[in-house]
């Protein structure tokens, strides 16, 4: 079976500034994976290197012929002066029959809303209307870019749990990134740490034991050393590429207090 | 301006009895424009597009000059500059400039330039008003089959796209992702908005094209549940401006062109007032 997407040493830049610097990685068809990274380490450029909004300047993409993305988007800010209901938005950009809208609304747990005004729906909603119109392409792969902004904290442990399960009824694989990795984490099958490129992945297992996981609120850069550190401290299962080229943030802290207890 | 001017200058052709009439000829010249320019200004409306109309229909100015220097029709010198305005705006929004204050500076040079290059060029008297504020009663049947041409094709091209310029003007990123490139449809707007601007300068001129595109989108903001509905109502408020305007123009011996804006604000301000009602008495119901 074909990777779904697979990218080696691939190069990008945002605004003349090169934000991914070599990333190598592979998203097979039913995984979950996650992506976490501090602030500016280009997650959601990686993201949209994978839709086609970013171009690509170095390295390879390759994407599983007819591959089919179903993307949620970090933020969607809607023009007042456009009205737009759930139902008109779900037949975006093709048109679909009203039991197959009302279908991926019940999928993501947005049953009934197709009469609403895309303005009105609170932040829940709005997500999993997004998600709904994101499954109406029949994706085989999923992408989903802090699609839990917004939410309180049961409320995106709900949301992950959807996402869980719809990876399970569809087959789908599913990327996503998030700040909230002790909500994601039970429902990723693999975490991939970004800075550039990717310095880590492994199991999210172990990231979650590590008591450092609380730092990732507020602060990414936290957040990202603190998976980072965790993954030194116990070396089980998890790939770490020593040898590479640490010239980013995370190197500075490298030789700091917590290694002392390895 | 009076109109008893302008009759004599439209009883040339034959064939159709019906055409013949001055006012039938400005009538269905207004309603082409509002009809194509409604549904397009929804598009400018919900992308924020405001001024950008504003620059390309300004710079039709420039392309009446054009069109006076090198002997061509007006709608072709129009047409030219009014892309070549529309594609430098847009790519220049593309790389990122301060948008607001480029367009502002490129939409009032575009006319400065355009009314000296005009006064430059011509050996004849021409009518500025004319170019500025349009001469709908002054109609004749070509003009009449390049408004409907330009007209259809402006409905063709958005009809033809419509569900991926949509999708685009939701969010660059989600079109990218269902395989549509956003640039693609950005260049669809900016030719219907040119052929648009070029179409509309002979019914209410440079100046007020971009008030056909705005005003009539507007006010059918509060009445639309979807894109769609908010389309087809601005194109009827933008049919009624016209024909209402025209109207009332002969009514009060007033200028067309402006008459015709003049309605579509006040039905504008009549939309708003109606808005405003309804949500205060949803607010008592709460």
């Amino acid at each position: 079976m074909t990777s779904l997407v697979e990218l080696r040493g691939a190069r990008a830049s945002l605004g003349g500034r090169e934000v991914l610097t070599g990333v190598d990685m592979t998203l097979e068809r039913g995984e979950i994976v996650t992506i976490v990274g501090p602030n500016g380490s280009g997650k959601s450029t990686l993201m949209r290197l994978i839709i086609g909004a970013v171009p690509l300047q170095g390295g390879s993409l390759t994407r599983a012929p007819g591959l089919r993305i179903g993307y949620v988007p970090q933020k969607l800010q809607i023009d007042p002066t456009l009205p737009l209901s759930v139902r008109r938005f779900l037949s975006l950009p093709a048109r679909v029959s009203d039991a197959a809208a009302a279908e991926a609304l019940e999928h993501a747990g947005g049953t009934g809303l197709e009469q609403r005004q895309m303005a009105d729906l609170s932040g829940g909603q709005f997500q999993r209307v997004l998600l709904a119109r994101a499954l109406l392409t029949r994706p085989d792969l999923l992408i989903l870019d802090e699609a839990t902004q917004g939410l309180d904290q049961p409320g995106s442990a709900r949301f992950y749990r959807l996402i869980e399960q719809l990876r399970q009824e569809l087959g789908c694989g599913v990327l996503m990134v998030s700040h909230e990795l002790h909500v994601v984490m039970a429902a990723s099958d693999r975490v991939l740490c970004l800075n550039g490129h990717v310095c880590c992945e492994g199991a999210p297992e172990h990231v979650a034991s590590a008591p450092e996981y609380r730092a990732l609120f507020g602060s990414g850069t936290q957040g990202a050393l603190a998976l980072y550190r965790h993954q030194h401290d116990h070396d089980h299962g998890v790939a770490c590429d020593h040898d590479h080229d640490h010239g980013h943030a995370h190197h500075d802290h490298h030789d700091h207090g917590s290694h002392s207890d390895a | 301006m009076t109109t008893g001017m302008r009759i004599t200058t439209t009883t040339t052709m034959e064939a159709t009895p019906m055409l013949d009439d001055f006012l039938v000829r400005a009538a269905l010249a207004g309603l082409g424009v509002g009809l194509a320019a409604a549904p397009l200004g929804c598009l400018v409306v919900w992308r924020r597009m405001a001024y950008f109309g504003d620059a390309t229909a300004h710079a039709a100015i420039l392309g009446v000059a054009l069109s006076l220097a090198f002997d061509m029709s007006i709608f072709t010198g129009v047409l030219v500059i009014a892309l070549s305005m529309a594609m430098l705006v847009s790519t220049l929004s593309g790389k990122g400039y301060a948008m607001d204050t480029l367009l502002g500076v490129m939409a009032h040079s575009a006319i400065a330039f355009g009314l000296v290059a005009v006064s430059f060029v011509s050996g004849v008297r021409i009518d500025l008003m004319a170019y500025l504020f349009g001469d709908i009663l002054a109609v004749g049947k070509t003009d009449l089959l390049v408004i409907w041409g330009g007209a259809a094709m402006v409905l063709v091209l958005l009809v033809w796209r419509w569900q991926a310029l949509l999708t685009a003007t939701l969010s660059p990123d989600l079109a990218r992702a269902s395989g549509i490139n956003p640039e693609r449809e950005r260049l669809v707007l900016t030719l219907a908005l040119a052929l648009v601007v070029a179409v509309a300068i002979k019914v209410v001129g440079t100046l007020l094209i971009a008030a056909m595109l705005l005003i009539p989108a507007a006010a059918a903001r509060p009445f639309a549940r979807t894109p769609e509905a908010m389309a087809l109502i601005a194109a009827v408020f933008g049919g009624v401006s016209a024909l209402g305007g025209l109207q009332a123009s002969l009514w009060f011996d007033t200028p067309t062109g402006p008459s015709v804006v003049c309605l579509a604000a006040l039905i504008f301000l009549g939309a708003s007032f109606i808005d405003l009602l309804r949500r205060g008495l949803s607010a008592q119901a709460k």
